[in-house]
């Protein structure tokens, strides 16, 4: 038992191809195309029980719901098509400032989230002040209920009758939730930044990049990536709390349903701002879904497991 | 070699994309015996065990484990896998455990041993290897030999009918390696079938009773040690030696 197999491709320059090209003349065997009908057998297999089982599961909760005692009369005051109708196009209205809020807070919140973390992974003696600053600022507003901060900011603001300063309710809460959310924020990516093995920030240094340079070019990059769902865990959070500007009399999604709920007293216009709240929810989820599983594959070293 | 083989491998091929890394690979590895794959990086040494370990699904071919196919869909992939032990390059050691957890997690969560008996086998292990102190150490406070040597204890914890030891000496400082070749030697004495790619040309020489040289995906040779060190059929194969001579690793 000696030789056992020659290459049958091209022989020549024999340091040119560690890896052989796939156009090597193969054919399939029967083995192969057997495992593969197999396989496929059993993912329609999965598939047709994957729907069966979601079917049972919507049949059993639609009766439950359906023969509930209350049911009529809960149909009535919360699906009410004839109210969710009338209640649409106002809830969307309002739902353009949550969408605008959104975007202002969320990037506001990204850019003072990620001072505050690097200000309290700073070291040396001379920060201390501004290390201590950072977690007073976080310890803070993480304890303080949003909705006690809204009312401080939102209405506490204007009764101090500054001159020059703004008694706009959408400005003011904005920044109630922007104070909030930048102290949730900030603990995500300190909580990224440390995550990163102390020999990256060694193998940077020791390039002779600055802490500084360490921090922007090797740390924050491989944090940030790491932190991306729990950022967006906490962007979604901050869409939903959008609707808490209302308070100061914000015309908003939740505001527009609140008027009507308070004419007509039927609850549908709530329900019609949840589904669309959700609605505007899960397009992101799925983005960022998609933009970490691009960012593994082009990391992954391969693997069924 | 007359026993039915433990590992057989039959026209295995694996493809990365476009880019064929293993192509009509045969292996047959009878038991208690040590099957050595050498070959350039990136000939396909490390994709073989990981196939052989259901790391990697195959697209072709057939492996058998003790005659049975299990590159079949129908097999439990994690009953292949609890017969089979592997140590990787780069240790793979769980950090957040103490050496005694890494050891005794597989056997006390996977084979039901109790407590007690799992750390008594796991301690009697690590006496052997020279690591009784260890047991209660965290990975990370480790040199990479020992390391690397709680890693094999934790592959032979499960009483492995295989063991595939993928270049284990390859990150480890080169005072370390015999520590760590010393064991496998061992194991090889006590009737353990393995299956190794390496660097270690003397090694192989040494303790293979089978050599594969890989070339581009393709088990070009294969003999026995003293075939493939000492007489190289295939020009591919004394050129890669004479490079491994030039380089004083053999």
């Amino acid at each position: 038992m000696k030789v056992v197999k020659q290459e049958s491709g091209p022989e020549d320059a024999d340091d040119k191809g560690d890896m052989p090209r796939a156009d090597d003349g193969y054919v399939p065997s029967q083995r192969r195309l057997d495992r593969e009908l197999y396989k496929r057998a059993r993912a329609r297999r999965a598939t047709g029980i994957a729907a069966l089982s979601t079917l049972v599961t919507a049949a059993v909760l639609y009766l439950v719901v359906v023969n509930a005692p209350g049911w009529p009369r809960t149909k009535e005051t919360f699906f009410s098509a004839e109210y969710a109708r009338e209640a649409f196009p106002k809830v969307l209205e309002g739902l353009w400032l949550n969408v605008r809020l959104l975007l202002v807070c969320g990037v506001a919140v990204l850019v003072l989230g990620m001072l505050i973390a690097v200000a309290r992974t700073l070291r040396g003696p001379v920060f201390f002040p501004l290390r201590a600053l950072a977690a007073a600022y976080t310890d803070f507003f993480r304890g303080l209920p949003l909705i006690i901060n809204l009312m401080i900011v939102v209405l506490g603001v204007p009764a101090l009758r500054l001159q020059g300063v703004t008694v706009d309710p959408v400005l003011l809460g904005g920044t109630a939730l922007t104070l909030t959310y930048s102290a949730y924020v900030a603990e995500v990516f300190r909580a990224g930044i440390e995550s990163v093995h102390p020999s990256q920030r060694a193998a940077a240094r020791s390039l002779g990049l600055t802490n500084r340079q360490a921090l922007r070019h090797v740390v924050l990059p491989q944090a940030v990536r790491r932190q991306v769902p729990p950022l967006l865990n906490d962007l979604v959070s901050l869409q939903k709390d959008t609707g808490l500007v209302s308070i100061g009399g914000a015309i908003d999604a939740v505001r527009a349903a609140d008027i009507i709920v308070g004419r007509s007293l039927n609850y549908t216009p709530y329900i019609v701002a949840g589904l669309v709240f959700v609605a505007l929810t899960i397009p992101m989820t799925r983005l960022t879904d998609w933009v970490t599983a691009r960012m593994d594959r082009q990391r992954a070293q391969g693997g069924t497991i | 070699m007359s026993d039915a083989p433990v590992l057989r491998m039959e026209s295995v091929r694996k493809t990365f994309g476009g880019s064929v890394v293993l192509r009509d690979v045969d292996l047959e590895v009878a038991p208690h015996t040590v099957t050595a794959l050498i070959g350039a990086s990136g000939s396909g040494k490390s994709t073989l065990l990981r196939c052989a370990n259901l790391l990697e699904d195959i697209d072709d071919g057939a492996i058998w484990l003790d005659g049975e196919e299990i590159t079949d869909p129908r097999v439990d992939q994690d009953a292949v896998r609890r017969r089979i032990g592997v140590v990787f390059q780069a240790y793979n050691l769980f950090p957040h455990m103490t050496v005694l957890d890494n050891i005794t997690l597989a056997p006390r969560r996977v084979h039901g041993v109790g407590r007690a008996e799992a750390e008594q086998r796991a301690r009697e292990l690590l006496d052997r290897l020279g690591l009784a102190a260890k047991a209660d150490a965290y990975p990370d406070r480790l040199s990479g030999g020992q390391q690397q040597r709680v890693a094999i204890v934790r592959a032979l914890a499960v009483r492995p009918r295989l063991l595939l030891l993928d270049e284990i000496t390859a990150a480890l400082d080169p005072e370390l390696v015999g520590e760590v070749l010393t064991v496998v030697r061992d194991l090889k004495d006590e009737g353990m079938t393995m299956v190794l790619a390496t660097h270690e040309m003397g090694f192989a020489r040494d303790v293979a009773d089978q050599v594969c040289f890989l070339d581009g995906g393709v088990v070009l040779e294969r003999g026995t040690a003293e075939e493939i060190f000492g007489d190289p059929q295939q020009e591919r194969t004394q050129r890669f030696l004479r490079r491994i001579v030039e380089a004083g690793r053999l």
